[in-house]
């Protein structure tokens, strides 16, 4: 909110307190000082000075010389092209080195030959208008009013262009300080300040009143307040009324209008004003709308309404948006005569739910949709009627129509205790001192002993529990006053992290050092991502969670695949430059389960590599490196591209399944090439995701100690001689399967010539064998290689001759 | 016999002497010293001589042997030497050229902010908890005390999967299932992903926090004032200063807003502090009674406090990010950076 320091002053005193001071008091209370406005901050140097001669310029038809007393400042003689000026009239006067509006700097110097000591200045050249200073937007010369008496007073202090407005950040529970009366209470306790208190006093010349209203959701209008003001001149509000409107910000209509905002700005009360004349029956009935009927507000705008939106009606037909906007035909117009001012407390959900809905807000919806007491309402209409009756806007009528629901509704006291409210603070706070700190917020307070009591002022309807007192006492104590501590009183808890925590952060530098960096990618993408990876329409990774309100369209459900995400890097790094990388992304999929209102979410593990040097046993490399850290070894067949979970976005014949202790838990393999395009993306790209669980869930403090071998290892080189389709996988599973004795296998080679014809292949592998209790002779190993060999024959691999 | 010897003596020098490497030194070792070598010929020359001669010829021989040997010897370590010297100079290489090992990673900054926040938790005896980031809308506010027309829960600012059901907007909801979960004394953080419906310059749909609950006996406000200090001076300078200020939060009460000072400009005024000295990291306060009692747990006899951090502004202030969209935009050459 926007809080003029000359507004403010004018009920809690702080001429005496530097603005900083101020600035760092409100914060230390809670209330953060945002920026501070100086509207007159360009102005310098202008001090007020009488004209005491005018005599014709010699050499300037248009120009005449003053002479100006600026009393303490001096005489001065300046030149001006101004006509509007005459002997004996007070007017702002630039002096040398003064500054003005948009940064003009004066000095003095000679015009046409003769000296020119400063400058004579308009309002626009000292930023402001009628609205500020009557006068001031004339054509020529600023001419002060008959209140100005004395030269050489400083003009920037005359005109209030010393002032200074605060912009400040009140929070969500403190809708009481969203306006100038509220906050000049908060410094006044801050500061331990006397608080003027609202002029209310205005006659009743109006008349009797005879308006009527009914209220039928009192729910959604808990208070609603009628009154009428007869006789009424619209016209222009006078200039301090103006001038404080602008100074927050409000433009400026009517007096009637300003009013009415004039109150929603000092004491935070929206109010509205119908023409009387055009309130059918003299009557105001608060209803909800029918399904379907209309309204077209001030601003032109038409409404068609739900049972859900309040409406301000007469007999007959809506006249005002409830808490939102007045209606095009009863706002007031010049030749309104007689006004009937609402002030009224709507329920704050309805109101924000109204605005929303129809995109609809203004001042007063703003304000309501904060929350708004019950007892304001009458405040803020009894200070209306007094600026009406005290400007001559109208004749006040005699009585208002409240229609009340809850009259009776009072803040609960808190009994509490000072040992209660300082065991929440941690430091010891005299009781004396609470009882003053309450006091000065207005609370009611009783203390007896260690018993306190206090009942919050009818504006404080956040105050629900000692710990609130607690609040309110350190936050004008000081927090400096709190020391830290380290939970003296609490338990010892072991604390740590836990095992699959340690492992996950293990996975991280793992990947790391294969060479990924480590990226972050939204839990939701759009279908059209699952589209670009060629999914077919019934593939389980289609099966999704929706999000209802999507921020966008390309944000419609919740990731049941990190490729997407990671493919989109990719393509982005690539435009950049970047030609080479490895990249991973370690994140939760999520997988809608029926009959279960939360979806399971699993930790997934996807990388992705790109560039020179990659290829498929690359990626495949990086992984088993990283399984490997973790104590995980997956065995990799070729992936089934039959099944519904196939990874259609990969390379048929580059893509492997991925399978620990006989499940499937990912893939690996080339991106298949119309992927590759649809993301984008000129070079190969290798891709692994896997269900991550079973790498979180590797535990190294499982992991078991193999006795050394006690006798040396043997070793043997095979050559093999296959068909093409017989796999790597498949002869070294034979290997193993056929002799225990084998500890490794390691494929050295592979070699294909004409000799060995069409559709064949050389393999070379090393075998080891590892002796068990003694050691292995010749004739043993020769043995095992025989049984080996017998196994290879089965699957069509012989020994090369 | 003396003269044999002398003139074999200068012939062993002699060939030492020209001997250019170890190669061709053994050469002249075999030719004298080796088994059919000229001394040992000589040697077995010796029954030919008279059982007089005999002592005196063999001692010569021996001693030329020696002699022979122990030159050989000298001759054969400086060649050693040499040969050494002429071996590294060959194989001498460019030392600073690049190494054939595999550049590392990076982690993302994000990543490592949380990790770290969580080691430092861990010391203190926190553990960390991991909650849903599909959450039920009771969690992610009625439990919190956040009340049923509170704006939060719009649809404007939430998002929704069912009327029950909502991406977590903050990680608080771990708190709730704590506390159902487990009695005091509790003293958890928990870290993750959230979610809220702002995207533009200064806001990203989806970002971070780390949420902290204490609960236990005797929690106060300025043990919330020592535990993040500590966490200040931890994750960024020894001797940063922390300050409260009022705020309100529907889940604590008390509430505050958490600045440490500035550990750029050390509270002067500059940029980053956008010169207030200050530099506003966090949320916390004293967990509402509200919210222990619907728990299960008596706020007469246990009081809390919580805290809620936003890992990317973390992240933005410890390591000098300028622009939260930098973290989302996953640019290699950013991540290979940390």
């Amino acid at each position: 909110m926007l809080l003029p320091l000359s507004w403010l002053n004018e009920y809690v005193d702080t001429s005496a307190i530097p603005v900083e001071e101020l600035q760092a008091r409100l914060f230390s209370a809670g209330f953060e000082v945002e920026e501070i406005v100086y509207p007159g901050a360009e102005i310098s140097g202008c001090v007020v000075g009488k004209i005491t001669e005018i005599t014709q310029h010699p050499d300037a038809d248009k120009l005449v010389i003053c002479q100006v007393d600026c009393g303490p400042s001096g005489q001065f003689q300046v030149v001006t092209g101004a006509t509007n000026v005459k002997t004996g009239h007070f007017v702002p006067v630039a002096l040398d080195g003064a500054t003005l509006c948009g940064g003009v700097k004066i000095t003095s110097g000679q015009l046409r030959g003769q000296v020119s000591q400063g400058m004579l200045c308009s309002g626009e050249e000292l930023g402001i208008d009628d609205d500020w200073y009557d006068g001031a937007g004339v054509h020529g010369i600023l001419i002060f009013g008959p209140e100005v008496t004395t030269p050489g007073v400083d003009a920037k202090a005359l005109l209030g262009l010393d002032d200074c407005v605060m912009d400040i950040s009140v929070t969500a529970n403190r809708p009481d300080c969203q306006c100038v009366y509220g906050m000049a209470r908060e410094v006044a306790a801050a500061f331990s300040l006397p608080l003027r208190e609202l002029e209310l006093d205005y006659k009743t010349t109006g008349g009797p009143s005879d308006l009527k209203v009914s209220v039928q959701d009192s729910e959604l209008c808990p208070r609603y307040i009628g009154r009428q003001v007869r006789r009424v001149k619209i016209g222009p509000s006078p200039v301090e009324m103006r001038r404080k409107l602008r100074l927050c910000g409000h433009g400026v209509h009517s007096n009637v209008v300003d009013v009415t905002n004039y109150i929603l700005l000092e004491l935070g009360q929206p109010m509205h004003a119908f023409d009387a004349s055009k309130v059918a029956g003299g009557e105001i009935v608060v209803r909800r709308a029918t399904a379907g009927e209309k309204i077209i507000t001030l601003d032109e705008r038409d409404h068609t309404l739900t049972t859900e939106n309040l409406l301000i009606c007469d007999g007959s037909k809506p006249k005002a948006l409830a808490g939102v906007m007045g209606g095009l035909e009863s706002g007031i117009a010049d030749n309104t005569a007689e006004i009937i001012f609402e002030s009224a407390v709507f329920e704050k959900a309805n109101i924000r739910r109204t605005s929303r809905s129809l995109g609809q807000s203004s001042d007063a919806s703003k304000r309501y949709e904060k929350g708004l007491d019950d007892h304001t309402p009458a405040l803020a209409l009894e200070r209306a009627l007094h600026l009406m009756d005290k400007y001559g806007f109208g004749a006040v009528s005699e009585s208002s129509v409240d229609v009340w629901a809850n009259p009776d509704k009072v803040n609960p006291t808190i009994r509490t205790t000072i040992a209660k409210i300082n065991a929440v603070l941690g430091i010891e706070v005299p009781a004396t001192t609470m009882r003053e700190i309450l006091e000065r917020l207005n609370f009611v307070v009783t203390l007896s002993d260690d018993e306190i009591t206090a009942t919050p002022p009818f504006y404080r309807e956040d105050i629900e529990e000692f710990p609130c007192l607690a609040e309110e006492v350190i936050r004008i104590y000081g927090f400096e006053h709190l020391t830290p501590t380290m939970m003296d009183e609490a338990a010892i808890t072991p604390g740590g992290l836990s095992e699959q925590q340690l492992v996950r952060e293990k996975l991280c530098i793992a990947t790391m050092s294969q060479g990924f960096c480590e990226t972050i990618h939204y839990s939701f993408h759009s279908p059209r991502d699952l589209d670009m990876l060629g999914l077919p329409a019934g593939a389980r990774a289609r099966d999704t969670v929706a999000i209802e309100n999507p921020i966008s369209e390309n944000y419609t459900i919740m990731r049941r695949t990190l490729v997407p995400s990671i493919l989109k890097t990719i393509a982005r790094n690539c435009k950049r430059g970047v030609n080479a990388g490895r990249l991973y992304e370690l994140a939760n999929e999520y997988i809608p389960r029926p009959g279960e209102s939360l979806p399971e979410e699993v930790p997934m593990l996807c990388l992705g590599l790109f560039g020179e040097g990659e290829d498929y046993l690359s990626a495949k490399g990086a992984l088993e490196q990283i399984c490997d850290t973790l104590g995980v070894a997956l065995t990799y067949e070729k992936a089934n591209f039959d099944s519904d979970e196939a990874p259609t976005y990969l390379h048929p014949g580059r893509a492997a399944a991925l399978r620990l202790n006989g499940e499937v838990i990912g893939y690996l393999g080339q991106l298949a090439y119309p992927v590759q395009q649809n993301f984008e993306i000129a070079r190969p790209v290798f891709i692994a995701q896997l269900d991550a669980r079973v790498l979180l869930g590797a535990s190294p403090a499982r992991a078991r100690f193999s006795p050394l071998p006690a006798h040396l290892e043997v070793e043997r080189d095979l050559a093999l001689v296959a068909d093409e389709a017989l796999t790597n996988g498949e002869i070294e599973a034979a290997i193993t399967g056929a002799c225990g004795q084998v500890s490794r296998v390691r494929l050295f080679d592979i070699y294909r010539s004409e000799q060995l014809g069409e559709g064949k292949k050389s393999m070379a592998y090393t075998l080891t064998f590892t002796p068990g209790d003694s050691a292995l002779t010749g004739e043993q190993v020769d043995g095992f290689v025989g049984e080996i060999l017998a196994a290879l024959e089965k699957l069509g691999a012989k020994i090369r001759g | 016999m003396q003269q044999l010897i002398e003139q074999l003596k200068a012939q062993i020098a002699g060939q030492i002497a020209e001997a250019q490497d170890t190669t061709e030194l053994s050469a002249v070792h075999g030719r004298f010293l080796g088994k059919k070598g000229e001394i040992s010929v000589l040697m077995q020359g010796l029954g030919k001589l008279s059982k007089e001669e005999r002592p005196a010829a063999g001692q010569l021989i021996n001693e030329l042997r020696d002699w022979a040997t122990e030159q050989l010897g000298i001759k054969e370590s400086s060649l050693a030497q040499w040969e050494l010297t002429r071996r590294y100079k060959q194989e001498a290489i460019d030392v600073t050229l690049p190494g054939t090992g595999r550049e590392m990673g990076g982690s993302h900054p994000i990543n490592l902010v949380r990790a770290e926040l969580c080691r430092v938790f861990a010391g203190l005896g926190f553990e960390v908890v991991e909650s849903p980031e599909v959450e039920l809308v009771n969690y992610c506010f009625t439990a919190l005390n956040v009340p049923p027309n509170h704006p939060s829960r719009d649809r404007q600012d939430t998002f929704y999967i069912s009327e029950d059901v909502a991406l977590r907007p903050h990680t608080s909801p771990g708190q709730i299932r704590t506390m159902e979960n487990q009695k005091p004394p509790i003293k958890v953080v928990v870290p993750g992903r959230v979610f809220r419906r702002d995207d533009d310059a200064s806001h990203s749909p989806m970002f971070h926090q780390i949420e902290g609950l204490v609960v236990d006996k005797g929690i106060n406000l300025c043990d919330l004032l020592g535990l993040l200090t500590t966490l200040a001076k931890t994750l960024f300078e020894p001797d940063v200063d922390v300050r409260f200020r009022p705020s309100y939060f529907p889940f604590t009460e008390p509430s505050v807003e958490v600045d440490v000072s500035c550990f750029v400009c050390s509270g002067k005024g500059c940029g980053l502090c956008k010169g207030t000295g200050w530099i506003e990291i966090l949320g916390a306060g004293v967990v509402n009674r509200k919210v222990l009692a619907g728990c299960g747990i008596d706020p007469d006899v246990y009081s809390g406090m919580a805290f809620g951090a936003g890992l990317e502004r973390m992240a933005m202030l410890k390591y000098g990010i300028g622009n939260i969209q930098i973290l989302y935009d996953n640019d290699l050459r950013m991540i290979g950076q940390f």
